[in-house]
This record gives structure tokens, C-alpha cells and sequence, in this order.
């Protein structure tokens, strides 16, 4: 990993962190509703992983904040969307779970589990079809692999040999079940075993998931066919604003925050990468700004308009179209 | 006593008296379910009988029809409609079918609980209502519920009939208060007339009955005039004669939903009123639905997608003002 992307990388994710306790504090006020899935303590996985796949396409779930803006979102209109603002990225009317930008290509934000697997399938079809393999990634739960999408998506991908790759991010619960009373082994990676070539990293270690990313496009390029990568992770917080983290006992919050991706990766920030002390909190400040300027924009930013209600249900009008 | 808590104490009383009775869904056990209706019956009756299931939503309903055939009595749990759609296939072409197909010789006692409906910004994929589908489906029971007393006996005569039963319950009713009246001898599926009227009849049912309920005194006053209204309370099949002596006393008849409105179940009501009851009325039917878009995350675009007190009130004025009210 080069310095300026350790920088890139410690950069997101400290903004990433600042932008999630924003949003939760915002949602107390009531500026911010609906289904609010913070991303708190998975920070390294959501940003080392789209800094690692800087080509191709993502399809991802409904906890993508971070993923959007490591992206390339703007924290702004990121924060706007999640106000239900006319400039946020979906014009409000996608709100936290469905930021959608094409010109990232990073296609949602889909709040059905399981449901953007078989679409990535297919956009990988339509890439390897135009012949780039730069690649697929798509993002999804462990409580999305053991819904039929995702096992059709694995016998389909591995038969058309197609770029694509399958990130797992396993923190160990769907919503309060934990993954060893839904499946009969922790390790998601082993059904995809059979059909594909799999890999299984820390998650809460940026230059672990960044690495293993990394190669994986570098072997989608070379035309390898699917590849499977499962990142363990922890979510700090609890499954949306709505669950109160109930099922998981203190001890288990200690173990789970003694992971920290945060100091873990900013001392490898001073030892490996050389940063001083000082060069960080200049890092860390600028982000702080920036998600400051984020809040700032959402407030003051305009509703839609009552008219915004029918826009966009169809793309064309129908007396444009001629055959 | 509230919403959820009749439904969960349906359950609890039913339980205690058959073990064949078992409950599966996403979170329904430990977790309580994701509207504690389920809460405190893992711990009752134990894992065996409160399954938590993978997120594998046509295996749940699936997985019930087999129970069902099997000799048990299962509930499932769909955590919100939306997530249905992907058990669409199991609910159409298992479920409903195969006493019929089996001519009799299967039955399915088993039902498939199903909260949906616009909550609070919860946006496209977790806002609809697919009553409309369901109901089109033959030889499926398709009950709503819009009340604590009339929840409770509701899901009990679900639970204890010999057919395949969608119990749709509304996500903004969970924490509604209301009495249970365990001495009732009301039969849950069949339309409830919920206030008498002389004038206009209003038909609706979920919680969007509560808001017809709320618009109910201004539409009186400013239309000098009685309003009937009913809770349809089974979707399918639907209780035509509850309805047809209201709408001969009214000749007037409101359709409210909140589902949306092309397609939408209420159109099946005023297709069949003008069937067969077009020369009793004095008015054109009014038929007030959600809007044909995706439900919007935006609060203010989300209340003007679907019928709200103000807006119901405001569109029956104006009819009744057309219509020589
Ligand atoms: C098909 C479907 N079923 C159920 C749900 C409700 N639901 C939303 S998130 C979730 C848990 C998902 O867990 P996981 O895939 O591990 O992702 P995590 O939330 O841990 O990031 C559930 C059950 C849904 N959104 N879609
Ligand atoms: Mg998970």
C-alpha cells in the first residue's frame, strides 16, 4: 500500500466514523427517520474495500453511508439524501438505505436482502458481454447467504466464468440472530467453496481487506472468473437506530470494540507509514470539517417539491417513444 | 391492552392448549420479533416450537406448508411485506393450491402473519401493501386487521381453521390501545360495521379505517349528513352482504385504502357495486387510494402518496358537494 492511500484510507475512515455519530445524533432530533443502519466499527472493511476496487461496478446494502462516500459521494450530498433533501443523491426520496450514483457506479443502496446479488450477476454478464473485466463487487451480509439469491448467484457466476466479486461482510448477526443459530458454520466463505476461489481476512484491518481486494481485481482482470472474500467484522452499534442491542452482552461489546479498526489502523499510520502525530490530526481535522460542512448543507438544503412525487416513476414519456 | 399484545396473547392461549401450534420466522424467538408480537414464547414453549429462521423468506412459508402437511399447526411470520414478495411463490403456487389441486384431500392449517403499509419513512422497498395480490388469489384467506378485540379473535379463529390464511396486520397499529372483549361472540371474519350512518357508507379497513374514523366528524358537519362505516376485515373472501344492506340504506359509497390506486383491492368493491347494486345508488362511487408511485422516503412526499385525515376529508366534502349532499 502506498503512503497517500494509507492517508486516503485513514482519512475515510475517521470521516466515515464523524459522519455516522452525526447521523445518529441528527435521527435523535428527528432530522433524520426511517431506517438508520450506522456502519460504526466497520469502517475499515466499507473503506479499504472500495478503495481497492477503484475500477469497475458495486452493488451494495442498505448500511452504505461510508462505502457511498469512499466512493466518491460528497459527504454532503450524502447527508442531504439521508434529510430527506431534494440535493441529496437520490433526491430524497431514497433516503439512508438507497444512495444511488452511476457516476461512481455504485448502484445502491438495496435494502432487500440478498436482492442486489443476482443484479451484480448480471451487470458482471453485461461487462464481461462488452468485454471489460475491470469487475464486479458486490457487497452483502452474513444474513444474506443463506437466501437462494445468493446461491444461484455463486452456480451462475462460476458458470459464466464472470468478473465478479463477492465481498462478505460478516459481523456475525442478522439483525439479532447470530449467525451460528441461522447457519451451521461461521464461515460464509465455505459455500462458495465448490464454485469459486475463496479468501477470509480480518475485516476490522484496512491493509488486510485492501490487499486481498486488491488482488482479487487484479485476477478478475486477467479474466479468472468469480472470487469469493469474506472480511469479519463487528458492528458497534445496533442493527438501525430502531434495535436496542439487546442480545449482545457487554463482555461481547468489549471483545468486539477491542478490535477498533481505528487506532489499529492509525498506528500503523506512525510505524509503517511514517506519519507524525501531527500530519494525523491534520488528516482527522480536515475530515471533521468536512463532515461539519456535510451537516451544515443538509440543514439549510430544500425539500423537494410536492411535484418531485411523480417524478421518476417512468423514464420515458410515452409520446417520445416512436418504434 | 395493545395491538401486539392481543395478537401475542392470541398465540400464548392457543399454544398452551395444542402443541402442534408452532411459530417461524426472522427474529421471532430470541429477538421477540421485530414488533414484539412474539415476545416472551421462546422463552414459554421453548426453540423447538419459536424457530428462528434464516433470511429465506420462501423457505419460511415454504418450510410451513410442509409443516402444515406434516400434521403441525404453523405460524409464520413475514417481517414486513415487502420481504414476501420472495415467498410469492411458495404463498400462490403451494398454499393456496393444493387442497384444491389434491381435490380436498390436502389440507393446510396454517397461516402466514404479514405487517406491511406505509410506517414512517421507511421508503420504497419496506412501504407497501400487497392485499390486492393475496386477494386475487383463489383459496387463500386473506384477513386484515385494524383493532385490538377484533386482532385477537381474528388471529384465533385463523390459527384454529383447517385453511391457509394471510393475516395482514398494519405496521403503525403494533402500540394502538384498545380492550379485548375475551366473551365476544363475533365471528372475526365477517365485515364489522364500526360506526352506524344513514347517508354515506365508507369502506376501509387497516389502519388507514382509523384515519376514515378521524375525518368522520368534519365530513358530518359540513355535509349535514350520517356516515355508515365498515371494516371489510377479510379481504377474501369479501362479506358482500354486510355491504350490500349498508350501501341499499346509504346509496353512497367511499372506498378508502392506502394501497395504491390502480389495481388496488378497493376497485374490486366498486366494480362489483356497480354490478350489482348500480340502481341503488345516488352518487358515483368514491374510491380515495395511495398514489400510483413508489412510497418516497421524504416525510412530506410520503403523507401526500397515500390518504391522510385531511386529505380523506377534503375529497368526501367535495363529493358530497357534486353529488347533492
Ligand atoms: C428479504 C429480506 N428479509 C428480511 C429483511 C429484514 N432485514 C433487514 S436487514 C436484516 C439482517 C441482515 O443481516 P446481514 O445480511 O448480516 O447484514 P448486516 O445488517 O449485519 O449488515 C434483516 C433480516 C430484509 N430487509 N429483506
Ligand atoms: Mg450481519
Amino acid at each position: 500500500m502506498e503512503k497517500l492511500i494509507a492517508q486516503d484510507i485513514y482519512y475515510l475512515m475517521y470521516l466515515g466514523r464523524a459522519f455516522e455519530y452525526k447521523a445518529k445524533e441528527h435521527y435523535m432530533t428527528g432530522d433524520i427517520s426511517g431506517f438508520l443502519h450506522l456502519d460504526i466499527g466497520q469502517e475499515a472493511l466499507s473503506v479499504a474495500s472500495m478503495k481497492a476496487f477503484e475500477k469497475g461496478d458495486v452493488f451494495t446494502t442498505y448500511r452504505e453511508h461510508i462505502m457511498a462516500i469512499a466512493r466518491g459521494m460528497e459527504p454532503k450530498y450524502v447527508m442531504a439524501e439521508l434529510f430527506g433533501k431534494a440535493s441529496g443523491v437520490s433526491g430524497g426520496k431514497g433516503g439512508s438505505m438507497h444512495l444511488f450514483d452511476p457516476s461512481h457506479f455504485f448502484y445502491g443502496g438495496d435494502a432487500i436482502v440478498g436482492g442486489q446479488i443476482p443484479n451484480a450477476v448480471g451487470c458482471a454478464y453485461a461487462r464481461k458481454y462488452q468485454g471489460n473485466l475491470e469487475g464486479v463487487m458486490v457487497v452483502f451480509g452474513d444474513g444474506a447467504t443463506n437466501g437462494g439469491a445468493f446461491f444461484e448467484s455463486l452456480n451462475i457466476a462460476a458458470t459464466h466464468k464472470l468478473p465478479i466479486l463477492f465481498l462478505c461482510e460478516n459481523n456475525e448477526y442478522a439483525i439479532g440472530t447470530n449467525i451460528k443459530r441461522a447457519a451451521p458454520f461461521r464461515e460464509q466463505y465455505k459455500k462458495a467453496e465448490p464454485y469459486m476461489l475463496t479468501k477470509a481476512v480480518d475485516g476490522m484491518k484496512a491493509d488486510e481487506v485492501y490487499n486481498a481486494i486488491k488482488e482479487a481485481q487484479s485476477l478478475l482482470e486477467k479474466g479468472h472468473g468469480p472470487i469469493f472474500i469474506e472480511a469479519y467484522t463487528c458492528r458497534f452499534e445496533g442493527h438501525s437506530m430502531s434495535d436496542a442491542n439487546l442480545y449482545r452482552s457487554s463482555q461481547e461489546m468489549k471483545h468486539c470494540k477491542a478490535k477498533d479498526p481505528l487506532p489499529y489502523f492509525k498506528n500503523k499510520m506512525l510505524t509503517e507509514f511514517n506519519f507524525t502525530q501531527e500530519e494525523i490530526e491534520a488528516v482527522e481535522k480536515k475530515a471533521d470539517e468536512s463532515v461539519q460542512e456535510a451537516v451544515e448543507f443538509a440543514t439549510n438544503a430544500k425539500e423537494p417539491s410536492l411535484d418531485a412525487l411523480y417524478e421518476h416513476v417512468f423514464y420515458e414519456e410515452l409520446n417520445n417513444v416512436v418504434s | 391492552m395493545l395491538y401486539r399484545e392481543a395478537l401475542n396473547r392470541a398465540l400464548d392461549e392457543l399454544m398452551e392448549k395444542d402443541e402442534n401450534i408452532v411459530i417461524l420466522g426472522e427474529d421471532v424467538g430470541l429477538y421477540g420479533g421485530s414488533y414484539r408480537v412474539s415476545e416472551g414464547l421462546v422463552e414459554k414453549y421453548g426453540e423447538k416450537r419459536v424457530i428462528d429462521t434464516p433470511i429465506a423468506e420462501l423457505s419460511i412459508v415454504g418450510n410451513a406448508v410442509g409443516m402444515a402437511i406434516g400434521g403441525l399447526r404453523p405460524v409464520a411470520e413475514i417481517m414486513t411485506a415487502n420481504f414476501s414478495l420472495l415467498a410469492f411463490d411458495q404463498i400462490i403456487n403451494h398454499m393456496s393450491k393444493f387442497h384444491y389441486m389434491s381435490n380436498g384431500k390436502i389440507k393446510l392449517p396454517m397461516v402466514v402473519r404479514f405487517p406491511q403499509g406505509v410506517s414512517r419513512q421507511l421508503a420504497a422497498q419496506h412501504s407497501e401493501s400487497y392485499e390486492q395480490m393475496l386477494s386475487a388469489v383463489p383459496g387463500l384467506r386473506v384477513i386484515s386487521t385494524s383493532d385490538v378485540n377484533h386482532a385477537y379473535h381474528a388471529l384465533k379463529k385463523a390459527i384454529l381453521l383447517d385453511d391457509p390464511v394471510v393475516f395482514i396486520e398494519h405496521e403503525l397499529l403494533y402500540n394502538k390501545k384498545g380492550e379485548v372483549n375475551f366473551n365476544d361472540t363475533m365471528d372475526p371474519f365477517k365485515a364489522r360495521i364500526v360506526k352506524e350512518g344513514k347517508d354515506i357508507t365508507i369502506v376501509s379497513y387497516l389502519k388507514i379505517l382509523d384515519d376514515v374514523l378521524k375525518s368522520v366528524d368534519a365530513i358530518e358537519k359540513e355535509l349535514n349528513c350520517n356516515c355508515e362505516v365498515i371494516d371489510l376485515c377479510s379481504l377474501n373472501p369479501i362479506d358482500y352482504d354486510t355491504l350490500a344492506k349498508s350501501i341499499e340504506k346509504t346509496s353512497r359509497l367511499v372506498m378508502v385504502e392506502e394501497d395504491h390506486k390502480t389495481g388496488g383491492f378497493g376497485s374490486q368493491i366498486v366494480s362489483w357495486v356497480a354490478e350489482e347494486l348500480f340502481y341503488s345508488l345516488d352518487a358515483p362511487p368514491l374510491r380515495i387510494a395511495g398514489e400510483d408511485v413508489p412510497i418516497p422516503y421524504n416525510r412530506k412526499l410520503e403523507l401526500a402518496s397515500i390518504p391522510t385525515v385531511d386529505s380523506i376529508t377534503q375529497k368526501v366534502i367535495e363529493w358530497g358537494h357534486k353529488n347533492g349532499l
